[in-house]
């Protein structure tokens, strides 16, 4: 008795999760084809590239600056010991390009933006507002999603790239301006030891896959929400726990195919 | 919130977001140096290549002049034939003698070049056939010992003619 119980736990479970997974992928679809209508009423996305993007500025840019300074300190006391000081500005500059500009920055998005998105949605499906839109023969995808997918998706790079250049400017204030590394060997070690292809490029493709992924996740969850304030508050909790590790899975999976070719030379 | 507002915030901010990829780019990354001027190739083959890798810096007095394109093993001749992308503003006299050197005991391997006294200077495309190998520190060190031992054994006092 208690081993069908069990089994059958397992059974609603699975299926619930596999209709979630149909369910994405159709409201994927359907906001990918909203997309024509999205750009056609461009002030409706630029709307949301303000709330997205513009809004996280303030938080991404300072938590830029902290992580490249503690990436200078924490960089130049390992590098020292090596007699290798002079590489500080590669060390920074390659982790902040290739890993953690848009790792933590879409980290931070899915928490500052994603979440605002979700709860947004979500409300408006607990207030019947989606409903009453559709009477109106308006469609809420077209509308209120596709909007918000497109500003999520325009925004990350941005950020991303604008963590980068804060964390190499931290790195800067505390290599050069505290510690004393040579300005001219910091920047040239830098720019010998980084180019755009592969190293920036990457980055940007990564930080576009994670506007995409934590986009895609945020209005989902709040379209998929129960309409009662529990269920906007569980949503919320799903965008920023499934974000994250959407944005740590995918960033794995990036980097086994990007780096691959580059181990020997 | 109105409506000129949000646009002004977000003209502002796609443009330091832009400028933020540019900075990226010219700054940290090299895209501006080497890859938009004008350039040559040349190849050339060495037994040993040691621990040269693509992008590695050619120097020529200590002068960056071009940097590592390719690195392919000749199936022929089982020598590694490395391309380089020079600089068009260096030309070098055909007898150069390129060789693979390493900046201190830990740093960068590159290659190194030293210009010849021909005239007539290596086109595009054009083989070095003058070239020196890496040195390679385990065989350097086996040799060592190799000629230490035997030569200990010449001198040893009684050792037989």
């Amino acid at each position: 008795m208690t081993v069908a119980t069990g089994l059958r736990r397992v059974g609603s479970g699975a299926i619930r999760a596999i209709s979630r997974v149909g369910f994405a992928t159709r409201f994927f679809g359907a906001v990918l084809l909203n997309t024509p209508a999205a750009l056609r009423r461009l002030q409706l996305t630029a709307r949301e590239v303000y709330f997205s993007g513009v809004l996280s500025l303030v938080v991404i840019m300072v938590s830029g600056l902290f992580v490249g300074m503690v990436l200078g300190l924490q960089g130049y006391d390992v590098l020292v010991k090596y007699g290798a000081g002079d590489s500080l500005g590669v060390f920074v500059g390659l982790s902040l390009v290739r890993e953690l500009g848009p790792v933590v920055a879409g980290l931070l998005f899915a928490s500052r933006a994603g979440s605002a998105i979700t709860a947004e949605i979500g409300l408006m499906k607990t207030t019947e507002q989606l409903s009453a839109m559709e009477m109106m023969a308006v469609d809420p995808v077209a509308r209120i999603v596709a909007p918000r997918f497109w500003g999520g998706v325009i925004s990350m790079p941005l950020l991303a790239a604008l963590f980068s250049v804060m964390g190499v400017f931290g790195a800067y204030l505390v290599g050069v301006r505290l510690i004393g590394v040579d300005n001219g060997t910091f920047w040239g070690n830098m720019q010998a030891g980084i180019s755009f292809w592969p190293d920036v490029s990457n980055g940007i493709v990564k930080s576009i896959v994670f506007g995409i992924a934590v986009s895609l996740i945020a209005v989902f969850e709040g379209y998929d929400a129960n309409p009662t304030a529990e269920g906007v508050s569980a949503a919320t909790t799903r965008t920023v726990v499934g974000g994250s590790l959407a944005i740590l899975a995918l960033d794995f999976v990036l980097t086994v195919f990007m780096f691959r070719g580059l181990g020997n030379g | 919130m109105k409506r000129a507002t949000i646009d002004l915030w977000v003209g502002i901010f796609v443009t330091i977001g832009f400028a933020a990829i540019v900075f990226l780019a010219l700054k940290v990354g090299n895209l501006a140096t080497l890859e938009t001027r004008p350039s040559y190739r040349l190849d050339a083959s060495f037994d040993n290549i040691g621990g040269l890798k693509l992008r590695a810096p050619v120097k020529a007095a200590g002068v960056i002049v071009g940097r590592v394109e390719s690195i392919t093993l000749d199936p022929k001749t089982y020598e590694a034939v490395v391309s380089m992308r020079m600089d068009t503003g260096y030309q070098f006299s055909r007898d150069t003698i390129a060789s693979i050197l390493t900046s201190g005991l830990l740093g960068e391997v590159y290659i190194g070049l030293d210009a010849g006294g021909d005239t007539a200077m290596i086109a595009d495309g054009g083989r070095l056939s003058k070239t020196q190998s890496a040195v390679v520190l385990e065989k350097l060190i086996g040799q060592f010992l190799f000629d230490k031992a035997s030569s200990g054994q010449t001198t040893a006092p009684g050792a037989p003619k």
